[in-house]
C-alpha cells in the first residue's frame, strides 16, 4: 500500500498573541527571581515579606505620608516660594486669617479675612446634609425596590449602577446639555406652561442641580451595598413575622430596619466622607459659580494654592488641614461604628 | 380580556402582581428612564447637525433637512413643504431669504421663482444619524492623541497596580514579621487621605522628582491603591498555608511560590481589581489636573474639560467628544456588569 498524498484540511486559526505575551512575561518572571533568590538567602523567609510589601510602602511613603508631613509643615508657613527651605515660619498665622471672622453665617469681606473659604465652609455644610440626606433615602428605597421578587432585576440594578462608572466630567456634560437656556428640561418646563429657568445661573437652583447630579451619580454604589445588607437578612425572620401576622410597615420596621441597621450607618459615614470632599463634578458643571454659590471647600483649596495670581500655599495648606481634621473625625466615628456592629453580631 | 391580564400580570413566584409590585415596576421604570435617559438623550443629540442642535425645542431624534441640487445652483437648496395662498401644498426649494419672504423655486421647473412668507413653509426633514460631529471632532479635539495618553496611562497604571498590590497583599498575609499589623494600618489609613487635602505639597513633590509634565507622574501615583492591597489580602488569606509549605519543600523560591502558587489562585481578586483600576485610571481628574498642564499631554477627562470651556456653545463636537469618552467604560460594564456589581457587594469598597 502506497500512501497516498493528500491535503490535510487546513485549519486557520485565528491566535491572540497571548501565549508569546504569558512566554514573555514567565520569562520576566524568572529573571526576577534570579535577582530574588540571593535576597532570599540573605533575608530568610519569613523576612521576605518585606521584600513583598516594600515597592507598596515606597508609593505610598513619597507620594502620601510624605506630602502629608509636607503638608502640615506649609500650613505654619507664609510667602509665596514653592519650596519650604525658602518659606518663612509664620506660626499659627494662616490658621488665624482662616479663623479671623465674626459672623461665619453670612461672610462678607468686611467681617471675614477669608470670607469665600467661610462661604465654601457653608455651601459645603448644605452640601454634605441635603446629598447625604437625599442619597440615602433614595439608595434605601431603590434597594428594598431590587430586593423584591421582581422580573429583570438584574437589568434594573444594572441601570441604576451604570452612572457610577461614569466620569466626573462626562456627568457634568450629560447635565450640562440637559439644562442649559435651550435644553431638555426647558423644553419640557415650556410644553407644560412653565417659564424658562437659566438653572445654572441661579444661585439657588445650581446648588440644587449640583446636589441632585451628585445623588444621580452616586446613587448606584450604595444601592449596592444596601441591597447586599438587605440580602444577608435571613428569609426565616420574614416567614415567622408574618406568621405572627406582622403588617408589611412593621416587617420592615422590626425585622428590616434593625438589621439592615450596620450596613445603613457605614453606607451614611461613607457617603459623609465622600460628600465633605465633593469637588470634580461640581467643578466641571458649574465651575464653582454662579459667584461663589457653589464654591466648595476643596475648591477653595484648589483656588488658593494653584489658580489665584499670588498662589497662598499656606493658607490652602491651612485650609487641607482643618479638612483633614473633620475627615479624621468622621473616620474615627466610622470605625468605632463599624466594631460596635461587630460587637452586635457576635 | 380578563385572562389576557391575567397573563400579563403572572409572576414566577406568585400568581398576581400585588399593589406593592405595581408601585415596585412603577417606581423602578421611572428611575430607568431618569437614570439612563440622559445617556440617551445625549447619545442622540450627539448625531444632530448645529442647526438641529440650537432648535428650540428640541426633537428627540436626531433629523436633517432634505436638499435637492438644482441645474444652474452651484449649492444644494433646502427642500421646502409650502402652502399656497390657494390652499394647495407645494415641495419647494429656497433659493435665498430676505426678511420674513423667501425666494422659492420648484426643482422641476426651476426658472420661474416663487415669493412666499416664510411662515408659509415647512422644512423638509429625514431620520439622519450623521457622523459628522464625530469626524470634525476628532480633528479639532485632537480625540486620539488624548484617548492614546488615557490608554497608556490605564493600562500601565493598572499592571503597576496588580503587580505592587498584590505582592504586598502576599506579604501581609502569608508572613509573620515584625511591624506586619503598623505596615497594615498605615496602609489602611491611606484610603481615609483623599489627594484633595494633600494637593499642595504633593505637586511639589512631582515637581522635586521632575514628574511634572509627563505621564509617568500620573501613573506611579496612583498605583499603589489601598484598597487592592486590602481587596488581595482578604482573599489571600483564604488561600491555605499548607499549600505555599508544600511548595517550598519542594525547594521553590518565596518569589517562585508567590508567582506561580499564590497569584493564580488569587485570580477572581485580581480581575475584580483589575476591572477598579481601570474605571479609576481612566475617570481620573484632579490628579492628571495637577500633574499636566502641557496640552499635548492631557487625558481624556482633562481634555474634555479644557475643550468644553474653549468651545462654550460649539455643542455639536463636545456633545460626540463626550459620548466617545464614556463609550469604553460602557463596554467594560456590558460584558463585566456581573463582575463589577458582585464585587463592589462583597467588599463595599469602590
Amino acid at each position: 500500500m502506497t500512501d497516498i498524498p493528500y491535503d490535510k484540511p487546513r485549519v486557520v486559526r485565528f491566535r491572540l498573541p497571548l501565549g508569546f505575551l504569558s512566554d514573555l512575561l514567565h520569562g520576566a518572571m524568572h529573571l526576577v527571581d534570579l535577582v530574588v533568590v540571593p535576597v532570599q538567602r540573605r533575608l530568610g523567609t519569613q523576612r521576605m515579606a518585606y521584600f513583598f510589601v516594600l515597592p507598596n510602602l515606597l508609593i505610598f511613603a513619597v507620594f502620601i505620608l510624605l506630602p502629608m508631613l509636607l503638608n502640615f509643615y506649609y500650613a505654619f508657613t507664609g510667602g509665596s516660594a514653592l519650596y519650604p527651605q525658602d518659606r518663612p515660619f509664620v506660626g499659627t498665622d494662616n490658621f488665624e486669617a482662616l479663623f479671623n471672622c465674626q459672623n461665619v453665617f453670612s461672610p462678607n469681606p468686611t467681617t471675614c479675612q477669608e470670607d469665600i473659604f467661610w462661604r465654601a465652609v457653608l455651601n459645603t455644610g448644605t452640601f454634605v446634609v441635603f446629598q447625604v440626606g437625599g442619597m440615602v433615602l433614595f439608595a434605601l428605597v431603590t434597594a428594598l425596590a431590587l430586593n423584591r421578587k421582581i422580573r429583570w432585576r438584574g437589568f434594573f440594578r444594572s441601570v441604576f449602577f451604570y452612572p457610577v462608572l461614569l466620569s466626573p466630567v462626562v456627568v457634568a456634560l450629560i447635565w450640562k446639555w440637559i439644562l442649559q437656556r435651550d435644553g431638555l428640561l426647558n423644553a419640557l418646563l415650556i410644553a407644560f406652561g412653565s417659564d424658562r429657568i437659566q438653572f445654572l445661573l441661579d444661585p439657588n437652583w445650581a446648588r440644587f442641580w449640583v446636589i441632585f447630579v451628585s445623588i444621580w451619580a452616586q446613587m448606584g454604589f450604595y444601592t449596592l451595598i444596601l441591597l447586599a445588607g438587605l440580602q444577608s437578612i435571613p428569609a426565616e425572620l420574614y416567614e415567622s413575622a408574618q406568621i405572627d401576622g406582622a403588617s408589611s410597615w412593621n416587617r420592615f420596621r422590626y425585622v428590616t430596619l434593625p438589621l439592615l441597621m450596620p450596613t445603613l450607618l457605614v453606607v451614611v459615614v461613607l457617603s459623609l466622607i465622600r460628600a465633605v470632599q465633593v469637588f470634580d463634578q461640581a467643578f466641571a458643571l458649574t465651575g464653582g459659580g454662579p459667584g461663589t454659590a457653589t464654591t466648595y471647600v476643596v475648591q477653595y483649596i484648589y483656588n488658593t494654592g494653584f489658580t489665584s495670581t499670588s498662589r497662598q500655599a499656606g493658607l490652602a495648606a491651612a485650609a487641607s488641614v482643618v479638612l483633614a481634621g473633620v475627615l479624621m473625625l468622621l473616620t474615627v466615628t466610622q470605625l468605632r461604628l463599624g466594631r460596635r456592629a461587630e460587637v452586635e453580631e457576635t | 380580556m380578563r385572562t389576557v391580564l391575567d397573563f400579563l400580570t403572572n409572576t414566577r413566584g406568585k400568581r398576581q402582581l400585588s399593589r406593592g409590585d405595581w408601585i415596585t415596576y412603577i417606581y423602578l421604570s421611572l428611575g430607568t428612564v431618569l437614570m439612563f435617559g440622559p445617556v440617551i438623550w445625549l447619545a442622540l443629540s450627539s448625531f444632530k447637525p448645529q442647526s438641529q442642535l440650537v432648535r428650540f425645542p428640541p426633537t428627540l431624534l436626531p433629523y436633517r433637512q432634505e436638499t435637492v441640487t438644482v441645474a444652474g445652483y452651484e449649492q444644494p437648496l433646502d427642500l421646502y413643504t409650502v402652502t399656497l395662498p390657494n390652499g394647495t401644498t407645494r415641495r419647494l426649494a429656497q433659493v435665498s431669504r430676505v426678511g420674513i419672504e423667501a425666494r422659492m423655486i420648484d426643482p422641476a421647473q426651476p426658472d420661474e421663482i416663487i415669493t412666499v412668507n416664510i411662515k408659509d413653509r415647512q422644512p423638509v426633514e429625514s431620520l439622519y444619524f450623521g457622523a459628522d460631529n464625530y469626524l470634525r471632532g476628532v480633528v479639532a479635539f485632537d480625540f486620539w492623541r488624548y484617548f492614546r495618553n488615557s490608554a497608556i496611562v490605564t493600562v500601565v497604571s493598572t499592571l503597576i497596580t496588580l503587580l505592587v498590590n498584590s505582592m504586598a497583599a502576599f506579604g501581609l498575609s502569608k508572613y509573620r514579621f515584625k511591624g506586619r499589623d503598623v505596615i497594615f494600618v498605615i496602609i489602611l489609613s491611606t484610603l481615609m487621605v483623599p489627594l484633595s487635602v494633600i494637593l499642595v505639597p504633593v505637586y511639589l513633590v512631582i515637581n522635586e522628582i521632575g514628574w511634572n509634565n509627563n505621564l509617568i507622574g500620573v501613573i506611579v501615583p496612583a498605583a499603589a491603591t489601598p484598597t487592592g492591597v486590602f481587596l488581595l489580602r482578604q482573599y489571600m488569606l483564604t488561600i491555605p498555608d499548607e499549600l505555599l509549605d508544600a511548595a517550598r519543600i519542594d525547594g521553590a523560591s518565596e518569589w517562585r511560590i508567590y508567582w506561580q502558587v499564590v497569584l493564580p489562585l488569587a485570580g477572581p481578586a485580581l480581575a475584580v481589581l483589575a476591572i477598579f483600576s481601570v474605571t479609576w485610571r481612566w475617570n481620573d481628574f484632579l490628579w492628571p489636573l495637577i500633574v499636566l498642564s502641557r496640552k499635548e499631554l492631557f487625558t481624556l477627562q482633562i481634555g474634555l474639560n479644557s475643550f468644553q470651556g474653549e468651545f462654550n456653545t460649539q455643542w455639536d463636537m463636545v456633545l460626540a467628544m463626550t459620548v466617545l469618552t464614556l463609550l469604553p467604560i460602557t463596554v467594560v460594564f456590558a460584558f463585566l456588569q456581573r463582575y463589577i456589581t458582585t464585587g463592589i457587594a462583597t467588599t463595599g469598597l469602590k
